[in-house]
């Protein structure tokens, strides 16, 4: 899909260069653009290594496991048909768990272990079972406690305080992601 | 001094504390981590070349702010920042491309503006639901992925929208 949204824009900014009259412009801004996508990179860089260092001491010392343990009372609640010591289960604690805390290298997998697990209690059926979309669900919502490169961005933009949309962003994505499980509860009673 | 500027030093004190009462090699293990998030960030940077210079050469061809202007008669009276859409459009799509849109919003309105505001807002707490469906769904055998999309869309509207409803609420 990136494919063609990408080669869409690209060719909607020369048309509309031309029509514009603009099209110096947009020749000077696929020189500088280029640029300015390096210096975000290389700009990101430093905080991306200190974070994903700090994290993978968090990840050593078994932050994960506390935090899941933490949430097994709310995945029971969201899955009440799996069992208790079901490694199905274990493995969505922990996903949610390396998700909230921004380890997104290690929550992939996790998921992935989940839902192949969630599969087979699904004897591999075609149509997806409850518990599989659900979990999808949740993986579609933004969980993460700190959104490191969005904090960064804005500083690197010059926010006078790059932290003041934390407590927004936790409450919207709470709210998002209860309105997508309420209406997944209530598309699962249509059948 | 407020709750938002505790949240980053506490964050690397208990991680550490923790570290340090499980016996972690703490600069070693750090080390290891930090290669890693090099390398994950570098491997990013063709892609994200690629996306914000598809996005600079949009703009500089006047074709957003024409769209964004045109938009705005329909979502100005609902309180929801026109200049924010093309983020609004592309977030559930690709990741990529929406962090592009994001840099190009916060450079041109500025963090602390409303848009830059809202932008952020809906950054942090939405997802790539396309992909993230398409990723997770590959590792089974279902092909019927029945309602999911729907209520991923849904939750991802809802986010949208409130995000200018909680940035009016919080800090406007």
């Amino acid at each position: 899909m990136l494919n063609y949204i990408w080669g869409f824009i690209l060719l909607a900014a020369v048309i509309f260069g031309i029509f514009t009259g603009r099209i110096a412009e947009v020749g000077e801004a696929a020189i500088a653009g280029a640029g300015e996508g390096a210096t975000l990179v290389l700009g990101m860089l430093g905080v991306m290594c200190f974070w994903t260092g700090l994290m993978e001491i968090a990840e050593k010392s078994g932050v994960i496991h506390c935090v899941a343990s933490l949430l097994r009372p709310l995945t029971r609640f969201i899955f009440p048909k799996l069992e208790k010591n079901d490694p199905a289960h274990g493995a969505i604690v922990m996903n949610i768990a390396a998700n909230l805390l921004g380890m997104g290298n290690a929550a992939t997998p996790l998921g992935l272990r989940a839902m192949q697990l969630l599969d087979e209690r699904n004897c591999g059926k075609k149509r997806a079972s409850n518990e599989m979309c659900l979990f999808v669900l949740i993986n579609t919502a933004s969980l993460q406690l700190f959104p490191t490169t969005l904090l960064l961005l804005r500083q690197m933009t010059g926010s006078a305080n790059p932290g003041e949309i934390i407590v927004p962003v936790w409450i919207v994505s709470i709210s998002a992601l209860f309105v997508g499980i309420f209406s997944a509860k209530l598309f699962q009673k249509r059948g | 001094m407020q709750f938002s500027d505790l949240i980053i030093p506490l964050t690397v004190f208990l991680i550490i504390l923790f570290g340090l009462f499980r016996g972690v090699s703490l600069f070693d293990i750090f080390l290891k981590g930090a290669k890693n998030g090099l390398n994950s960030t570098i491997t990013i940077l063709p892609s994200i070349v690629g996306l914000v210079t598809a996005v600079s050469m949009l703009k500089a061809s006047g074709a957003i702010d024409l769209l964004c202007h045109g938009l705005s008669y329909v979502f100005k009276p609902l309180g929801f920042p026109s200049e924010v859409l093309p983020l609004a459009i592309l977030r559930p799509v690709s990741g990529g491309a929406s962090l592009a849109i994001l840099n190009d919003i916060l450079n041109s309105y500025g963090p602390d503006s409303f848009a830059g505001r809202v932008a952020s807002v809906i950054s942090g707490s939405t997802e790539t639901t396309f992909y993230t469906l398409t990723v997770y769904f590959a590792a089974t055998h279902a092909k019927d992925s029945r309602y999911t999309l729907k209520s991923a869309l849904l939750a991802d509207a809802t986010g949208i929208l409130l995000a200018s409803v909680a940035v009016h609420f919080f800090l406007n």
